[in-house]
């Protein structure tokens, strides 16, 4: 095994000059370590896909050919229409609830961009047999969501590496940067340390939605 | 323990608050000075303690080898993590929690620190690791365990918190324990290498922006992060507490980002890609975006607010006594150091500063203590922390008034445990 290709080399320079081999010496890079990635080794694991359809593979699919690899490696799980089987996540409805007590976030109803539904089925999905689908298969698998959510309503519809970024998803602008602190800050004064408030009443008890893993019941609330 | 329900393999169920009353009083024997009546604090086999003399000082223990890797007491068992079987469909992508209520100081244990996985835990063969910096560089590189370990070396004490941890608690008091509300956050020392030297040997290019370190998992969790964070003080650890990462914690490399959510850690890192633009992945558009009541989402939420949360007395460890008692618990903030944490017992009324034991480092648990007398009156207990920006740890309600109930993620809000007259404890919301 050469585990020590390129600074084999630096190493026996260095201790034949008799002097310590300090940072700034070898160079490639600072310290000469590592190896330079072939183009072969980085096309093995560069899957990642943007926004701007940088990292898309050569490819397409259609909304039925969609429909047919989804009901055979994803339907157990996300159901036929990808509504969702038992905990398993929804992938499909969910428009205008997001203001609602219980908002149902999917790819239609949440998801700002469509290359984050080509790069997560690509890298993730199926679960269990992540990284085992052809650029063509998930191409249609993305097609047949896209249809599944409303966003195209032409069930002839192909999506190619071409037309990709010609789709925008109808959340995207609800999308804003962090503006916190959103909550009091010592600028705006110390906290109050005693009589603070006149009297304290119990608004709330766990005990009341017991939820705690010994409890039978399942209660609300995620982590996702 | 009737009351509970068949766990799945690998799920250990909480000992329900009720068993352990039960257990308590069977064992009968000597009652603690001032213990609360119907409370039976351990109180252990007479045969055992003075006169008496135990079985252990008169046969031998244990020989060297009978445990080449240690593990706790047996009397231990019980300190583990767990999880909430109804959060989620499986066991390979979820959580469990960090008991906090049996810990001190700011180190977890590394068997005790949570785990999230969202495709399980890989085994990764550390003779076969590698990582890969493509993108915006002057050479794409590859680094074995072995490269890595070459780079000069730093060591770093951090929490790490997952932006979920207490968002069970948005819509109102759910989990009786602090393993349950606030567990998903653990501090380690890590042994590893900045970040910035790594990239610097691959070269950076001057358009360079973003990184999107991927995991080498079945889930290759993938996430953006602004350059200026990478260069600043990230890491790739491959030590926690002194010893190799647990697999758990991504073995044998994982990315740490101090004092952002825990998500951005990528465990098992096999690859970092350089880039001018972030890259919107699901981890941070339909995950760990923060949902607003008027329905924006903001994003890219990373620091994780200053937060604090008394660890004892807390549901799942009741008063056992009257009399003098301690409180403790932790502080932390992703923005900087715990300045101050206050503490009531009153809801609110009035509050007293807290005595902080141990180091103050920035982006690390801190541990606060306050020693009270106890009457057996009902206490409602509460901890407010203070960071070094001078961010104040807000209430629930003023949480709510900001974002609604719908964000899910960064809820840092102030917890409230009422002791009742019994010495139980349970997880309340006050006015
Ligand atoms: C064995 C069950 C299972 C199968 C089969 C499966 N998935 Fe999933 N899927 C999951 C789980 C579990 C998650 C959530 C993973 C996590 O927590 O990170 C998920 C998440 C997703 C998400 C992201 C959901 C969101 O709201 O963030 C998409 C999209 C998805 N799956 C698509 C697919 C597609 C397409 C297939 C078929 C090629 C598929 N899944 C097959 C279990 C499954």
């Amino acid at each position: 095994m050469s585990r020590f290709p390129e600074s084999r080399l630096v190493t026996a320079c260095v201790l034949a000059a008799g002097i310590v081999l300090t940072a700034g010496l070898a160079q490639a890079g600072k310290f000469g370590i590592g190896h330079e990635a072939t183009s072969e080794e980085v096309a093995g694991w560069d899957i990642d896909v943007r926004p701007d359809g940088q990292g898309l593979p050569e490819g397409s699919g259609s909304v039925s050919q969609g429909e047919a690899i989804f009901s055979e490696r994803c339907a157990v799980c996300h159901g036929d229409f990808a509504e969702g089987v038992d905990r398993w996540p929804v992938l499909a409805g969910g428009r205008d609830t997001l203001k609602s007590d219980r908002p149902v976030k999917t790819i239609g109803s949440y998801w700002p961009y469509l290359s984050t539904v080509f790069d997560y089925i690509n890298r993730a999905m199926p679960f269990g047999d992540a990284q085992s689908l052809e650029p063509d298969e998930v191409y249609a698998i993305t097609a047949f969501l896209l249809y599944m959510n409303d966003i195209v309503t032409d069930d002839q519809f192909v999506l190619s590496k071409e037309n990709f970024t010609t789709i925008k998803m109808p959340n995207e602008a609800n999308f804003i940067d962090d503006d916190r602190p959103d909550t009091p800050t010592l600028a705006k004064g110390e906290p109050c340390m005693s009589n603070c408030k006149e009297s304290v009443e119990i608004t709330g008890r766990a005990r009341i939605l017991d939820v705690t893993p010994d409890a039978d019941e399942e209660g609300g609330g995620g982590i996702d | 323990m009737s009351k509970q329900k068949q766990s799945a393999p690998g799920t250990v169920q909480m000992p329900a608050r009720r068993a352990f009353l039960k257990a308590g009083a069977a064992a009968g024997g000597a009652i603690a000075a001032g213990a609360v009546p119907g409370l039976a604090s351990a109180t252990g086999n007479p045969e055992n303690q003075a006169p008496n003399v135990a079985d252990w000082s008169h046969y031998l223990g244990d020989g060297v080898d009978a445990h080449p890797y240690g593990m706790p007491s047996e009397h231990e068992a019980h300190v583990v993590r767990r999880n909430v079987e109804w959060l989620t469909a499986d066991t390979q992508s979820s959580i469990n929690f960090t008991p906090l209520h049996e810990l001190d100081g700011i180190i977890t244990p590394n068997g005790l620190c949570f785990e999230r996985h969202h495709g399980g835990a890989a085994e990764v063969d550390p003779a076969d690791y590698q990582l890969m910096i493509n993108g915006l560089v002057d050479k794409p590189m590859i680094f074995t365990m072995d490269d890595l370990k070459r780079f000069p070396r730093v060591n770093r004490i951090y929490f790490l918190e997952c932006a979920a941890n207490s968002g069970m608690e948005w819509r109102g008091a759910q989990l009786n324990g602090c393993q349950f509300t606030h567990g998903m956050v653990h501090c380690v020392m890590y042994t590893g290498v900045p970040l910035k030297y790594i990239l610097e040997e691959a070269g950076l290019k001057t358009n360079a922006k973003w990184l999107m370190p991927e995991g080498g998992d079945a889930a290759g969790m993938n996430r953006s992060v602004p350059i200026e964070k990478a260069l600043d003080d990230c890491m790739i650890a491959f030590k926690m507490n002194g010893e190799a990462l647990r697999r758990e914690q991504g073995y044998p490399a994982r990315l740490v980002v101090p004092g952002w959510e825990g998500n951005m850690w990528v465990k098992w890192i096999r690859r970092i890609e350089v880039g001018d633009e972030p890259w919107h992945a699901r981890e941070e558009t339909s995950k760990y975006t923060d949902l607003l009541e008027n329905g924006k989402a903001r994003r890219f939420t990373w620091e994780m607010d200053c937060k604090s949360v008394i660890t004892n007395p807390s549901p799942q460890a009741p008063l056992m006594v009257k009399g003098h008692n301690i409180i403790s618990g932790l502080a932390w903030s992703g923005r900087g150091t715990v300045e101050r944490v206050d503490v009531t017992l009153d809801g609110g009324k009035n509050w007293r500063t807290a005595r902080i034991d141990g180091p103050v480092l920035p982006k690390a648990l801190t541990r606060f203590y306050f020693e009270f007398e106890w009457n057996g009156e009902g206490l409602l207990l509460q901890s407010r922390a203070i960071d070094s920006t001078g961010y104040i740890q807000p209430t629930k309600d003023e949480l709510r008034v900001a974002r609604g109930t719908n964000s899910i993620y960064h809820n840092n809000g102030i917890q409230t445990w009422h002791v009742q007259a019994s010495g139980e404890v349970e997880n309340v919301e006050v006015s």
